[in-house]
């Protein structure tokens, strides 16, 4: 119970932070509205297929959560209150914490991204919500647990800004190409059944990556 | 002040051969000493000697490349994670959130570590005893450097730890803060157990034993 508390009292923590010094929140908003922003140009009047707009769906979120969900770490490091965190909780307090702010802030990301496309692009219409509801939350949680400990890894790291996209493309890749298939489903209009396989390979993919990571972050986290 | 809250629990820090590399640059090597409260260390030497990376290993934030380090209350061996929670730890290299006030600073820490809403009176008391009441409320980020040294104080003390690791415990306070340091390492050494790292000679003689560590003792790989 005291570490459900203790774990809480971290994404609380790092709520009122973020509120605050919006260290990720501007970072990640600013490139959603640039990236849709340079899609909409290069679009203009074209009809593209739901397979282009899912790809391209994903890959506004993929780079701006790139740019956004490794403060989380780094801006411990950088301030030189990742020492004070590891005083007052055990690692997998910090990790799940974290864990869980990351997850808010790629939903919050999802959702931001999925409201300007359905804005923005007319041939972006959602015809089976549930399959396109499973897919963000899904997709979501598996950017955050991979984004988490990639994160806590490169904080440690001397250039961080470059080393995130690098290490994170080939972990995210299963990720990307299932969550890709997934909202084509979703813009196609297909049933729960046909992406069942899509949802599986998620939650595998959330599942191998918290457990890997939980495992990890001990020795991530202390030297 | 406040003595630590389990002064009849003896507590006993035992380092054996610690040695330190940083990649092939070893720092210090076959560090030994044993602490069982009450009881004070200073661990002296030059800059560069490795005094800070000494008190971040026997406070559990970094890891010794060889050696080992056991901590046990009442006689019962424990391991770091839970020894934490009896460690107070000032240094240079450990910060307070900038965007949060000095109140909210030691309020959201204290959750963290205790998982306990009732500290508000212990924040209060340690506040005022580092003179830091009337700031309360002021953001972190627009204190001094030795109003931020004074609040890691009452930060490290919240939890009236056993273990008190202080590295340079007087750089940048005043006459004032430093009287009331002397204080606070007064009344922990006398039950507790104190760890000064320094190269303050007159720091050091605040403690009973001391540890020279550095190139001299250590003459390389």
């Amino acid at each position: 119970m005291n570490v459900m508390v203790s774990i809480w009292a971290v994404v609380s923590k790092d709520i009122r932070s973020e509120l605050r010094t919006r260290y990720a929140l501007n970072a990640l908003l600013m490139f959603v509205v640039t990236s849709v922003a340079t899609i909409l140009f290069a679009l203009r009047e074209d009809e593209v297929s739901t397979d282009v707009l899912s790809g391209m769906f994903w890959v506004v979120i993929f780079f701006s959560a790139m740019s956004g969900l490794s403060r989380i770490f780094v801006s411990e490091e950088e301030r030189g209150t990742a020492m004070t965190l590891q005083l007052v909780a055990s690692p997998s307090e910090v990790y799940f914490g974290k864990l869980i702010f990351n997850c808010g802030l790629t939903l919050v990301l999802s959702s931001a991204v999925t409201v300007l496309y359905l804005v923005v692009f007319p041939a972006f219409i959602i015809k089976s919500a549930v399959v396109f509801l499973m897919t963000i939350l899904l997709g979501s949680l598996g950017f955050a647990s991979s984004a988490t400990i990639i994160a806590a890894i490169i904080a440690k790291a001397n250039t961080k800004g470059t080393l995130y996209p690098v290490l994170s493309f080939p972990i995210l890749i299963p990720l990307l190409m299932t969550v890709m298939k997934s909202t084509t489903r979703a813009l196609d209009g297909d049933s729960v059944t046909a992406a069942l396989s899509d949802f599986q390979i998620l939650v595998s993919y959330v599942m191998i990556m918290i457990a890997g990571s939980s495992l990890l972050f001990d020795y991530v986290w202390k030297d | 002040m406040e003595s630590g809250c389990h002064p009849l629990n003896p507590i006993t820090i035992t380092a054996q051969g610690l040695s330190k590399n940083f990649n092939r640059r070893a720092i210090f090597k076959d560090v030994s000493f044993t602490l069982s409260s009450p009881a004070s260390l200073s661990i002296t030497g030059k800059n560069g000697a490795g005094k800070s990376t000494l008190s971040k290993i026997i406070a559990g934030l970094i890891s010794s490349t060889r050696g080992s380090l056991t901590y046990s209350i009442d006689g019962n061996q424990t391991g770091i994670e839970e020894f934490k929670h009896h460690i107070g730890f000032v240094s240079p290299y450990l910060n307070l959130y900038d965007e949060f006030t000095a109140l909210e600073n030691l309020q959201i820490l204290s959750r963290i570590r205790t998982a306990s809403r009732q500290q508000n009176e212990r924040i209060k008391e340690l506040l005022t005893l580092v003179g830091l009441w009337d700031r309360r409320d002021d953001f972190v980020g627009t204190f001094s450097s030795g109003m931020k040294q004074r609040l890691k104080y009452a930060f490290a003390l919240l939890h009236n730890p056993e273990v008190l690791i202080l590295d340079e415990p007087t750089s940048n306070l005043d006459a004032d803060g430093i009287e009331v340091i002397k204080k606070i390492i007064l009344e922990q050494k006398k039950r507790n157990i104190l760890v000064i790292a320094t190269n303050d000679k007159e720091e050091a003689t605040w403690c009973t034993q001391q540890t020279p560590i550095g190139a001299k003792q250590h003459p390389g790989i």
